[in-house]
């Protein structure tokens, strides 16, 4: 199998390089018999463009062969393979066997080029689309898979040969990575990471053949938002592991590999509302080019940070020796958008102008700033100890204190303009509409603030942690404004499909969001990123204790009364394993039983490795999360640390609120197939009534 | 008897230079009580979450949970006996940096170039909002200065448009908005 995955990898390489060059070759033929500098016809240049199209879709199957020949390799126990002993052993759950594809350096970069090549599969398959602009977007494609072939060829082989004998067992997989949630965590974000690579292609190839008009962006759209989908899913699926399995309470660390999905999800989210003015005003696409560019350029920047072994990080996979590949291809990228751009820049000129300050423009561009500035944080708080170590000769660490302090203003700055841009019209917005937008809002904000007030969250009482409750509490009184400016949005367009329809109220919004889905789908992603804001803003009511606890003490936290009722070991083929037993009682009801636990895994490995399983139990209003971090070698006693988290469920639900909503911006609007039907069968001759309440299928929607 | 003064009863006040000054002046006085109080934090706790654990688990001392972490139970206790000689907060972490290299703080807080780390960023934001306020007033002002000079425009329409089709124009722009 090992000779198979090579061999797959090899053609892979031959096909994507075909596709790279005859594909290139066949798009600047065809420009150029059309200027008439070649003699051969443009249809000789159409015939190798399709082969290198065909190409592109072959190395797809090549590099599912490769995929396919590693996971075999895994589940058949081939310790033949260096990177199957290092990451797999006999006794590893066979879930975990095939995580074992993505589960360190090989295996992921073998998974990267995997997907790119899946999303190229797709765009070359569906080309008709537009052939031309396809035919460019797979070329870049191409390109950039050819690096990732090419690596995983001779900088990161996952097929390298064991040295030595064949080893009987291999080295087992990192216990924390024995997680269900981590045999989706790493595709989704991947599938994130990658995904992007292809609105990147589209805007490159687009600006190099100078597209005409805003199609590309159309025929991305989906692209993005599905790419974007797949990024926040992955990293709070990442978040949500840290939470379940490291076992100190949070979810969010501000490790380098952490920060390096957060940032081409900060530009990539900015990418998402910019573009909204070049569809409808033409405007920004210098702007635009370069945040698909730079979100492009810092997926490739996080990989070549957390891998490069240029900044510490507590993930794995950090310290190798394949930066240098990574420094190549970035310079070699970020050169060919500069070149491409200063070359064409001509074709980006805006076709209008900013008019106010106060307008749906205006609050894109805030928004866009914010987002960028909280990136370009997130960066700076990375690269800082590398450049300290350059400048004052010692490494510096920069961890969540920074990132708290800093951050923290720009998130609810960010919370504030979710709430006012949609409220804002296009152009330029009057006082009278701002006065009966805004009125609702200011008022929920204020009576959030004073009942927050009323009800004991007072930042100047709270000495312990006065800066994160006055956070906290402007986060709870954004949120209330944001909830109501949304809800007020739907009840007005509901109450206007009402007095068309005749219909209820569900019924009106159900309406309403069919459609104009992508507009009511991103009011609902805005509500779920509020929910997840107030999850966030929970985090400064946070309890810990600590105990040693024999059987039938007890320990109190928040309203919870903890009794222990012992401790107990069993013995799995993988690992030991301990658990504290602890009866939870609230009020004085009995609520149920935890048992976190703490693994000793030993099989296939030459040392023992710990893990912790930590127990919880999870409520809208706050989780219990107890850990179980070992005994006290003198005592014998279980040390139970048991933390109170409040709102933390909100931050999950509004994760799913999220997702909702982007699906609901993919689905098609209803309306404008109602209405070309309606067109059709009703007005014969084309003259429909504006009038009608089916005025809106008169603009297509993306 | 004379009238008292009572000069936040006038409309002059109101919008005078005088209210905007106080007004500037209270909410910076906030600002400053808000970070001055920051400051009274319980400091044990307060300084166990601004120092790093030193057994390279990249954790906060306090929130380290290793089991049989051979660093973090000394750290701990190194902490407690420093906070209990009363040595102020920079004083105690410049007996950690001593101790434990530069690493040990859990951001850059010794003065001099870690300043950078906290003042590039609010630079950077500060920068970037006044240049999007400057661009957009740029933006608005050529907006109008051609808007201006164009015929029909503010109001009137160009020859031969009917005004219902700018209404309905206008319309669809209103009902297609996202």
């Amino acid at each position: 199998m090992p000779e198979f995955g090579s061999f797959s990898l090899l053609l892979a390489l031959i096909l994507t390089a075909y596709n790279l060059v005859i594909g290139g070759l066949a798009l600047w033929g065809g420009s150029a018999s059309g200027l008439r500098i070649t003699r051969r016809p443009e249809a000789v240049w159409n015939r190798l463009g399709e082969t290198a199209r065909r190409a592109g879709i072959a190395s797809f199957v090549a590099l599912c062969c490769a995929a396919f020949a590693l996971v075999w390799a895994a589940f058949t126990n081939d310790f033949s393979v260096e990177y199957i002993r290092s990451h797999s052993n006999i006794a590893l759950n066979p879930a975990y066997k095939f995580a074992a594809l993505w589960s360190g350096q090989e295996g992921s970069l073998l998974l990267w080029a995997f997907l790119l090549s899946a999303y190229g599969f797709v765009l070359r398959v569906r080309h008709r689309v537009d052939v031309r602009l396809s035919a460019f977007a797979s070329v870049i494609l191409s390109g950039i898979q050819v690096f990732f072939v090419l690596l995983l060829c001779v900088g990161a082989p996952p097929f390298s040969i064991a040295p030595g004998p064949v080893a009987v067992d291999g080295a087992g997989l990192n216990p924390l990575l024995q997680y269900p949630e981590m045999v989706m965590h790493p595709p989704l974000l991947y599938l994130g990471y990658v995904g992007f690579s292809v609105p990147f292609a589209f805007a490159l190839g687009a600006l190099m053949m100078r597209y005409p008009g805003e199609k590309w962006i159309h025929i991305t759209r989906r692209w993005t938002m599905v790419t974007w989908l797949f990024l926040t899913v992955g990293i709070f699926m990442g978040a949500h592991w840290a939470y379940s399995v490291l076992g100190w309470g949070g979810y969010w660390g501000w490790d380098p590999v952490e920060n390096a999905s957060l940032m081409p999800w900060l530009t990539g989210t900015a990418f998402l509302h910019s573009v909204m003015m070049q569809e409808k005003r033409g405007m920004m696409k210098n702007w635009n080019v370069w945040l698909i560019f730079s979100t492009f350029l810092l997926t490739i920047l996080g990989t070549l940070l957390t891998r490069s072994g240029a900044v510490a990080s507590v993930h794995a996979f950090a310290q190798s020796a394949i930066g240098a590949w990574f420094y190549t291809f970035i310079v070699i990228a970020f050169a060919v958008c500069l070149f491409t751009f200063l070359l064409q820049r001509d074709h980006l000129k805006s076709e209008n102008k900013l008019e106010s300050l106060v307008s749906r423009e205006s609050s894109f561009l805030f928004n866009n700033l914010i987002l960028l500035v909280a990136c370009f944080t997130v960066l700076w708080g990375t690269l800082f100890p590398v450049l300290s170590e350059y400048v004052q000769g010692s490494k510096v660490t920069v961890g969540a204190p920074f990132y708290n302090r800093v951050n923290i203003p720009i998130g609810l700055f960010l919370l504030f303009l979710t709430g006012i841009g949609p409220l804002l019209a296009w152009r330029s917005t009057s006082l009278r509409s701002i006065r009966r937008n805004f009125i609702l809002p200011s008022v929920a904000m204020a009576a959030t603030a004073i009942a927050l007030l009323v009800g004991g969250l007072r930042p100047w009482n709270d000495g312990d942690d006065m800066q994160s409750t006055l956070f906290s509490l402007v986060a709870f009184t954004l949120a209330a404004g944001v909830i109501t400016a949304i809800v007020e949005e739907f009840l007005r367009g509901a109450k206007v499909v009402h007095t068309q329809t005749g219909k209820n109220l569900l019924s009106s919004i159900v309406l309403l969001v069919r459609r104009n889905t992508r507009r009511y789908g991103g009011y609902i992603i805005h509500f779920g990123i509020v929910v997840m804001f107030i999850g966030i803003a929970g985090g400064a009511f946070n309890q810990a204790r600590e105990m040693e606890m024999s059987t039938g003490s007890s320990l109190d936290i928040g309203a919870y009364h903890l009794v222990s009722t012992g401790m107990t070991q069993d013995s799995k083929a993988e690992y030991d394993t301990s658990y504290a037993v602890l009866n939870v009682y609230r009020n004085g009801k009995y609520v149920t039983q935890l048992a976190p636990e703490k693994r000793i895994y030993f099989a296939g490995t030459d040392h023992e490795q710990a893990s912790t399983i930590v127990a919880l139990h999870s409520t809208a209003q706050s989780d219990l999360y107890t850990v179980f971090e070992g005994t006290n070698p003198d005592t014998g006693l279980p040390i139970i640390k048991a933390f109170l988290n409040p709102l933390i469920a909100w931050i999950w639900i509004g994760v799913a609120i999220v997702v909702l909503g982007t699906f609901i911006a993919l689905a098609p609007n209803l309306v404008r197939t109602i209405v070309r039907q309606r067109q059709e069968d009703l007005v014969p001759a084309g003259a429909a009534a504006l009038g009608a309440p089916g005025v809106l299928a008169k603009v297509p929607h993306a | 008897m004379r009238k008292l003064v009572q000069p936040w009863r006038g409309k002059q006040f109101w919008r005078g230079p005088v209210f905007w000054a106080r007004t500037v002046q209270t909410a910076l006085l906030c600002i400053v009580t808000v970070a001055m109080l920051g400051a009274g934090q319980s400091r044990f706790d307060h300084l166990g979450h601004e120092l790093m654990c030193s057994c390279s688990c990249g954790q906060i001392l306090l929130e380290c949970n290793h089991v049989g972490c051979p660093d973090s139970a000394r750290m701990i206790d190194e902490l407690r006996a420093q906070v209990a000689t009363g040595n102020s907060d920079t004083q105690i972490q410049q007996w950690f940096v001593t101790k434990y290299g530069a690493t040990v703080l859990a951001a850059p807080m010794r003065g001099g170039f870690d300043n950078a780390a906290w003042i590039v960023p609010i630079a950077v934001f500060l920068l970037a909002t006044v240049g999007t306020f400057v661009v957009v007033w740029l933006w608005k002002r050529r907006a109008l200065s051609i808007a201006g000079a164009a015929p029909g425009f503010g109001g009137e329409l160009p020859a031969g448009q009917d005004p219902q089709d700018a209404v309905l124009r206008e319309r669809i722009r209103r009902e297609t908005e996202y």
